[in-house]
């Protein structure tokens, strides 16, 4: 532990941390603008400048190692120079208009040039002019306003794992570009737009859209997929503008993907903002609440409880889940099912479905065994993360599956179920690196689960785990990665059918004829043409798939309008907040269940939210526990059957649609055209 | 000093470079024997002999290769440095021409110092054939197994290799210069770490000039004491000085250090054009090091501790001499602008700070400028000095500072003629 003294106050520093990682840790405050907590230090934007004792230059702080002994000085009047010196070198090339730039308010650039710099400028020459770049449709660029940190740079090359960035010419025209003009190709890119500390990245779906002060900020959860990360959603009256991310550091430390930043525009598009009732010719009508709802309640009344089927969508909260459920319950219904893929893995034990390592936990693994999975697509963080795994150096990973472009490099083992058992019976060396790692990890995907024989290969799989010894005292390395943010909360509640049956045993009953009402809460993607006659309820915010097949539409709130709990893929549970409220005529879901329950005579017992979750954790007690990376018990799960040799396949083709909200905005839109076009340049 | 005393003995070509021509000049003779010395023996000789670091900072070369870690799990490198590209300086260029072999032995005896199996020399892009002659004296050397493995007989194995930079004057910086070996781009690296701990492939490796190297067997051979007793006192040894500018017969030159440059002008380059009279001002150590006006030149010494007596240095010891019919601001004024060509653009004040110099330095040749400008110049160049990752920095910002040094009053003269034409 280096002992060094930082204007005369001593301190205590981590072996390894910088004299500006030292200064913090003592609340004084060093600019800069290339240092950043999680990128490779570059310390070459000279703003951290400190004087050191003995030492005739100041010297970098961002880029020196605090060593035992050091006298460090940030309050002299010579490190005042070296500040205002450099500050005065960054803005003899930067445009200075901050009043047409979308940075202004929130731009290090001009807090720095506040409370370091000049307050004129000496520089009578000709500024400089930089030719901006295409980075495709999320990224707008003004690259003369770029002050050439390469903080950019560095994330692309570190952190997202596609080297499309780089530093091009050199001394004053030296400049950022992809060298051969093309959209940046990762998940993560929109990052780039908060590592920049200036205005030359900025969102281009956000451009001159609001300035920062006018926004309303609401800290609150992402459901784009089930990771959970946390955001702030950035609204303006009724109208959310941006989502941004916030900083948790076992979830999705201060990166989000593009989906979760994009897709916000996708909320004030197709909303279903009034209810609607199928008439006499067919048509969705307009239609009062009442009406709605007694045409509800007349079809529920009407049939016995076993009649009854409910579906429950991915994007939905722990709330109307645990209201459906209850209202089906009451109804006498056996059919409650959210998992709209298919799947048909059994839900009976919690540690069977999560993701249990935790994603921090990723960290400390030295053997990941992917299976059915692409992360990059299904989790960019996870992914992410295990780049981040990688790049420290020791760690081996395998995939069982389709062959992928991952951002770090696997070794391909085989593409279905035979390969899995060759590890497992040993004739695979990488059963050898799992049974001899120190945390071994597997990643079951959906490609592996959501099978016709899902449930033998959830059953297989845990014996793997259990023979390789991935579950063992204090380290669990048997990881489901869920794709739906609604997902393990839904099976916390055990929104699942009896008897080991599932979404294709309703599609049965209702082609049958034996199912008389489809309720479906929020779920549109399951296969709506396999709902035979039946009378289905659609309650939800978009109007989709499911909307279109409903007779009935009950507007709900999306995740930005609703105070909900939503329990991530490693069990975590985070309560999301309101930012803005629903469109119309649109409610809060577990108000609406509320009001049918009324109406079909079954009254829910709760007539707030707060009475609501007060049932719930009596229910549920771990849905009190805001915020905690759950130890769920191991213990047996799955019943074993034929597994069909067939490879897996991956559930997420198009990452940028995969839900409504996705699926309507226009940014996600342009996105498909300009990524997953083949061979198409988004520069021409 | 004594013509014996020459390290140099073919440094203007009149000879054979080859390796008969070399061992005939004594190249070669008994490098085993100077290897059995052991590492400790060499790296002390090295040391105590004062050799300073030739390539412009004059570092003690054996302090240098004392930070080399033990040998561990990690290789260990030495790189020469032969990207020459300082303005004024030519002696590397002649050292490689004509006497490949003094180089290359100097090399093994270094390398083993260090711990190297490997060493790499890179040769500035624009030194082709140069780089031509290395190559074949090494080629020369593998073939008569006095490099390769067991080079000399010597128990050590060293492999030589020849890597041709592209010619941007930053990668004579030496951690740009290992950036460019590494195949990235030639930026230099934030120090600490220095070298000799993460270096070439993050392994603990030694940059040294040609110059340095290829004068190590001559000390081991004679001793330290020999090395010591030329020159003055912590400026030790002979220096090659190239001579260039406004002077009767511009040259490369061999003397001890501290020579006083009059003396040095005179006898070796045929005096100043038009007499010493009609001397200007002397650029002493290459682009980068401030001018020094008559009156100093008269009498200063051409050594590291002198000439930063006088606000300058001796750099690469390339002297750049100029008259009377100079235009001074014009002449700096180019420096500024090769400074500006030259920034690799990493790091905030040089990237700025180089082209904002040129631009004040290219009015003020015209004179159309403030006055107070003058001043301004000034403190733009000390916002650049000393705040930057390597030295380009201070080489961009002292130019300008020696012209506003010593001539003030031509730079406000300039100023006021413009004003005066323009009224």
């Amino acid at each position: 532990m280096p002992k060094l003294k930082i204007n005369g106050i001593e301190v205590d520093v981590a072996p390894g941390a910088s004299v500006l990682q030292a200064c913090e840790q003592l609340g004084i405050e060093i600019p800069r603008f290339c240092y950043h907590d999680r990128l490779s230090v570059a310390g070459n934007c000279r703003m951290c400048l400190v004087e050191i004792e003995k030492s005739p230059k100041p010297m970098a702080s961002c880029a020196l190692p605090a060593a035992e002994g050091m006298v460090v000085r940030t309050d002299t009047p010579s490190v005042q120079k070296s500040r205002r010196g450099v500050m005065e070198m960054l803005l003899i090339n930067h445009p200075l208009d901050c009043p047409i730039c979308d940075q202004g308010g929130e731009c290090d650039l001009q807090d720095q040039a506040m409370a370091y710099g000049f307050d004129r400028g000496r520089y009578e020459e000709d500024k400089r002019a930089v030719k901006d770049k295409d980075l495709g449709p999320l990224i707008k660029t003004v690259m003369t306003r770029c002050i050439q940190c390469t903080r950019c740079i560095r994330f692309a090359d570190e952190i997202a794992g596609a080297s499309e960035l780089g530093a091009f010419g050199r001394g004053e025209n030296m400049e950022i570009g992809t060298y051969i003009s093309r959209a940046v190709t990762s998940e993560l890119s929109g990052n780039l737009i908060d590592v920049c500390p200036v205005g030359a990245l900025t969102s281009r779906p956000y451009a001159f859209r609001a300035r920062p002060w006018e926004l309303v900020k609401t800290e609150t959860i992402d459901v784009m997929d089930a990771v959970g990360s946390n955001i702030r959603v950035d609204a303006r009256g009724q109208e959310v503008l941006r989502v941004l991310p916030r900083l948790h550091e076992e979830v999705n430390e201060e990166w989000i993907s593009d989906k979760t930043r994009f897709a916000c525009d996708g909320l004030r598009r197709q909303r279903l903002d009034q209810p609607y009732r199928r008439n006499a010719e067919g048509r969705l009508v307009p239609c009062a609440w009442p009406e709605a709802l007694s045409a509800v309640t007349r079809q529920m009344q009407g049939l016995p409880g076993a009649a009854l089927a409910a579906i429950a969508g991915d994007l939905c909260a722990v709330e109307e889940v645990f209201a459906l459920k209850v209202l089906m319950q009451s109804l006498g219904s056996p059919w409650t099912e959210c998992r709209q893929d298919g799947a048909q893995y059994d839900a009976s034990v919690r540690a069977g479905y999560l993701f249990n390592s935790g994603i921090a936990g990723i960290g400390q693994a030295d053997v990941i065994l992917l299976v059915g999975t692409n992360p990059r697509h299904e989790a960019p963080l996870v992914n992410a993360r295990i780049r981040k795994r990688w790049r420290a150096g020791g760690v081996k990973i395998g995939l069982v599956g389709e062959k992928v472009d991952l951002t770090y490099p696997v070794q391909h083992l085989g593409a279905g179920p035979r390969a899995l058992e060759d590890i497992m019976q040993g004739r695979n060396p990488f059963a050898a690196l799992l049974r001899g790692a120190k945390n071994p990890m597997m990643i079951l995907g959906a490609g592996a689960l959501a099978r016709k024989d899902g449930a033998s290969i959830h059953f297989r799989m845990r014996q793997f785990a259990e023979s390789l010894g991935l579950v063992r005292e204090g380290w669990n390395g048997f990881n489901v990665l869920q794709l739906a943010a609604g997902r393990a909360g839904a099976l916390d509640l055990g929104f699942v059918p009896a008897g080991g049956k599932g979404l294709a045993d309703i599609y049965k009953a209702a082609e049958s004829g034996q199912t008389g009402l489809v309720y479906l809460l929020g779920a549109d993607e399951i296969d709506t043409g396999r709902l035979g006659r039946a009378f289905v309820v659609y309650q939800g915010h978009h109007g989709d798939k499911g909307a279109e097949r409903a007779d009935v539409i009950l507007p709900g709130a999306a995740y930005t309008e609703k105070n909900a709990l939503y329990v991530n893929t490693e069990g975590r549970v985070q309560a999301a907040r309101r930012a803005v409220f629903p469109p119309g005529q649109a409610r809060e879901d577990w108000k609406i269940l509320r009001a049918l329950s009324e109406s079909v005579g079954r009254k829910l017992a709760f007539d707030s939210h707060a009475q609501l979750r007060k049932m719930l954790t009596q229910m549920v007690p771990h849905f009190a526990r805001l915020d905690e990376k759950p130890v769920a018990s191991w213990a047996a799960f799955g019943r074993d059957g034929v597994v069909d040799p067939v490879p897996f396949t991956l559930p997420v083709r198009n990452f940028h649609q995969t839900d409504v909200i996705s699926r309507a905005s226009v940014t996600m839109a342009e996105c498909v055209a300009a990524f997953n076009a083949p061979a198409r340049e988004a520069a021409e | 000093m004594q013509d014996s005393d020459r390290i140099f003995t073919n440094l203007h070509g009149f000879h054979d470079w080859r390796l008969a021509g070399a061992c005939a000049r004594g190249v070669w003779s008994n490098t085993r024997d100077l290897i059995a010395l052991g590492r400790g023996r060499i790296i002390a000789e090295v040391r105590d002999s004062g050799l300073r670091g030739r390539g412009g900072a004059g570092f003690s070369t054996g302090m240098k290769w004392g930070f080399m870690p033990q040998l561990g799990e990690r290789p260990h490198y030495l790189v020469i440095n032969a990207d020459e590209g300082e303005p004024g300086t030519c002696k590397d260029r002649d050292i490689m021409r004509f006497d490949p072999h003094r180089l290359l032995e100097g090399a093994l005896c270094a390398s083993f110092a260090v711990g190297a199996h490997v060493c790499y020399i890179y040769v500035r892009g624009e030194f082709v054939n140069e780089a031509k002659a290395l190559q074949a004296a090494i080629d020369e050397a593998v073939e008569a197994r006095l490099l390769g493995p067991n080079a000399c007989g010597s128990g050590w194995d060293l492999d030589v290799y020849v890597h041709r930079g592209a010619g941007a004057y930053i990668c004579g910086e030496e951690s740009a210069l290992i950036e460019s070996l590494e195949g990235k781009k030639g930026q230099p690296r934030n120090k600490p770490p220095f070298p000799a701990n993460i270096g070439l492939y993050a392994c603990p490796t030694i940059v040294n000039n040609v110059e340095t190297i290829a004068v190590v067997p001559e000390i081991l051979r004679r001793g330290h004491a020999w090395f010591a007793g030329i020159g003055r006192e912590k400026n030790t040894g002979t220096k090659i000085f190239c001579i260039s500018g406004h002077v009767n017969a511009p040259c490369n030159v061999e003397d001890a250090m501290g020579v006083p440059l009059k003396e040095l002008i005179e006898k070796h380059a045929g005096g100043v054009r038009g007499g010493w009279d009609h001397l200007l001002a002397v650029i002493p150590g290459g682009s980068s090091t401030p001018v020094l006006p008559r009156e100093i030149c008269d009498t200063v010494r051409m050594d590291f501790d002198s000439l930063r007596a006088v606000q300058s240095g001796l750099g690469t010891a390339g002297v750049i001499v100029m008259d009377k019919s100079t235009d001074i601001i014009a002449a700096i004024a180019r420096l500024s602008a090769f400074y500006k060509h030259e920034s690799c653009g990493q790091c905030t004040p040089c990237r700025e700070g180089t082209g904002w110099l040129m631009r004040v330095m290219g009015r003020m040749v015209a004179g159309r400028a403030e006055l107070r400008e003058i001043d301004m110049l000034l403190d733009v160049t000390k916002e650049i000095e000393g705040h930057t990752i390597c030295a380009l920095g201070e080489a961009a910002a002292w130019p300008v500072q020696g012209l506003i040094r010593h001539f003030r009053p031509v730079l406000e003269e300039r100023i006021l003629q413009y004003r005066k034409r323009a009224a």
